[in-house]
């Protein structure tokens, strides 16, 4: 209790006075540990312990006079020995001596979160992650740096309306999707299909899968899935890239060149 | 006293100045007469704006590289690459059908560094949608997605629809005949939508058929709207990576 201002101890002891029926010093006391704790309460219902000083039955009830001075609802619970609780005693009050709320108890801080600790091998954020990350911005940044030397990005002629490129190809990321859509009628399948439900079903993901291990050996069927679709997007976008040329049919490469024009300056084409 | 006493001098009193002081916090390891001591290592993170990124500590099994292969956070970094070098791009560049292809041409020939910087953000884009997709891949293969990460997952898919948005804005901003008609396939897939198909690719283009207006369009949402969007994303996702019991595992 050491660290509780004195005003707000006093007024916590007003407060147990009143309940316990004893004078305000006593009360100081008790709540200081210097004395202990009434096993008997003189005129109190019920006892209350040393954290929750006092709950008086009718609190909020009982109206105040804004100009009272302090000590009148102490002093009601037993007028004998309430007779040393007298308002100038109280310091406590307002700049005027006024008060508008009440002090019920003194509730001592606890933690809003309840956190279990639970052991774990942590290590210190600095140096043991942020050095590793700092070798791979590095990294990153070499490879791209030597990737933009070697490699001149394309840039074809002007854009012009009337000279449709055979074969037009999306940007590689979709081009899966163009291969996709090249087995259905657009109709039938439409975008619809990959994209939308492709999306939806890979937000889905964590809602389907209600397995909570994830330990390898217990998922293999999702492990499975995902290794399909990863392969299957990759197979699909290798054929898009490499074995699609004039009128998006089907080409091998090494006869007729490759006919994808992000890769223009990386492998010196034949076919074109 | 040699100049290099002095030269040494001066820069201690520098180091150890009032500016010097109010611009490191406590524990950074720039400031003078840092040591290395367990506390001073959580200094360096709490004290500093890195605490919006990373806790003071972190899973041990979480650090070693062949967990996460630092894929996330490789795509973050790309992703400051890529605005750096766009903000460099800005600089050369009128989004309009007459003067694109042109300020792209005298960019690679005739601005210094133009080239190099132009193919750090073209090839930085592609390798973002590549490191994104194998980020994604590997959260999936940890089963990181499950309780309490469900969210982060879905958060996570948004942001690998806003960076193949972004990438493919950026496709079409060249205005050479590969931006063109590339663009042109990718909105044809869109109108085969059932049913809003057509309004789908017009809201899209800007216009019944690639053209000016969609230069316009897809250079604003390219350079401004899908980056703000990202970016609170992201944002979203980080504070979700912590919050959520940081890195998952161990498997
Ligand atoms: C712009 C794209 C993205 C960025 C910058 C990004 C960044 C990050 C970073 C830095 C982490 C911390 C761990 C790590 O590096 O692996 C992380 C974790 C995570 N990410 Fe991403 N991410 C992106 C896209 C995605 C996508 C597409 C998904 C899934 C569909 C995803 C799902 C998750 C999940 C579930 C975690 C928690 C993993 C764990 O606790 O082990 N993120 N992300």
């Amino acid at each position: 209790m050491a660290e509780l201002p004195e005003h707000l101890l006093r007024r916590s002891a007003e407060a147990k006075a009143k309940a316990l029926g004893i004078s305000v010093d006593e009360a100081m006391a008790i709540l200081k540990g210097d004395a202990p704790e009434p096993s008997e309460p003189a005129a109190a219902p019920e006892p209350a312990a040393p954290e929750e000083p006092a709950t008086p039955a009718e609190p909020a009830t009982e109206p105040e006079p804004t100009a009272a001075p302090v000590a009148t609802a102490t002093a009601v619970a037993d007028p004998t020995k309430a007779t040393r609780v007298v308002p100038q005693e109280a310091p406590v009050a307002g700049p005027e001596g006024a008060r508008t709320q009440r002090l019920l108890t003194v509730v001592r801080a606890k933690a809003i979160q309840q956190t279990k600790p639970e052991p774990q091998d942590k290590v210190n954020t600095w140096p043991h992650l942020m050095l590793i990350e700092f070798a791979a911005l590095l990294a990153v940044s070499a490879i791209l740096v030597i990737m933009s030397v070697a490699l001149q990005a394309p840039l074809l002629e002007a854009a012009n309306f009337n000279a449709t490129p055979n074969p037009s190809k999306a940007p590689w990321y979709f081009l899966g999707l163009q291969e996709l859509l090249s087995y259905f009628d657009p109709g039938v399948a439409g975008v619809s299909v990959p994209l939308i439900v492709g999306f939806a079903a890979l937000m889905g993901v964590p809602y389907i899968d209600k397995n909570p291990s994830n330990k390898p050996s217990d998922r293999k069927f999702a492990v499975m899935l995902f290794t399909f679709f990863i392969a299957g997007s990759a197979t699909l976008t290798i054929i898009g890239v490499l074995f699609r040329g004039p009128g998006f049919n089907f080409t091998y490469p090494w006869r007729d060149g490759i006919f994808f024009d992000d890769l223009k300056d990386w492998i010196p084409l034949e076919g074109h | 006293m040699t100049l290099r006493e002095r030269v040494k001098e001066a820069g201690d009193k520098l180091h150890g100045s009032q500016l010097v002081d109010s611009i490191l916090r406590p524990g950074s390891p720039f400031k003078q007469g840092y040591s290395d001591s367990p506390r001073n290592r959580s200094y360096v993170i709490m004290n500093n704006v890195l605490y919006h990124l990373h806790p003071v500590k972190v899973k041990r099994h979480g650090v070693r590289l062949s967990y996460t292969l630092c894929l996330g956070g490789i795509s973050f970094f790309l992703f400051i690459l890529l605005t750096i070098t766009g903000i460099f791009l800005m600089f050369y560049y009128a989004p309009t059908a007459e003067n694109a292809y042109q300020d792209i041409q005298e960019l690679s020939t005739s601005v210094a560094f133009g080239s190099l910087v132009r193919n750090m953000h073209r090839w930085g884009a592609h390798l973002m949608v590549l490191s994104v997709f194998l980020h994604m891949s590997r959260v999936f293969y940890h089963g990181a997605y499950k309780a309490p990460r469900e969210f982060n997952w879905v958060v996570g898919v948004i942001l690998l629809l806003l960076t193949l948005l972004l990438s493919f804005t950026g496709y079409l901003l060249p205005w050479d005949q590969l931006a063109l008609w590339a663009v042109t396939v990718g909105t044809n897939m869109a109108s085969f939508v059932p049913v809003f198909g057509g309004q789908v690719q017009f809201l899209l283009l800007g216009a019944v058929a690639v053209s000016a207006d969609t230069l316009l369009r897809w250079y604003v949402l390219h350079v401004l709207f899908l980056p703000f969007v990202i970016v609170i994303f992201m944002a979203v996702h980080f504070w979700r990576v912590r919050k959520d019991g940081g890195i998952s595992g161990p498997l």
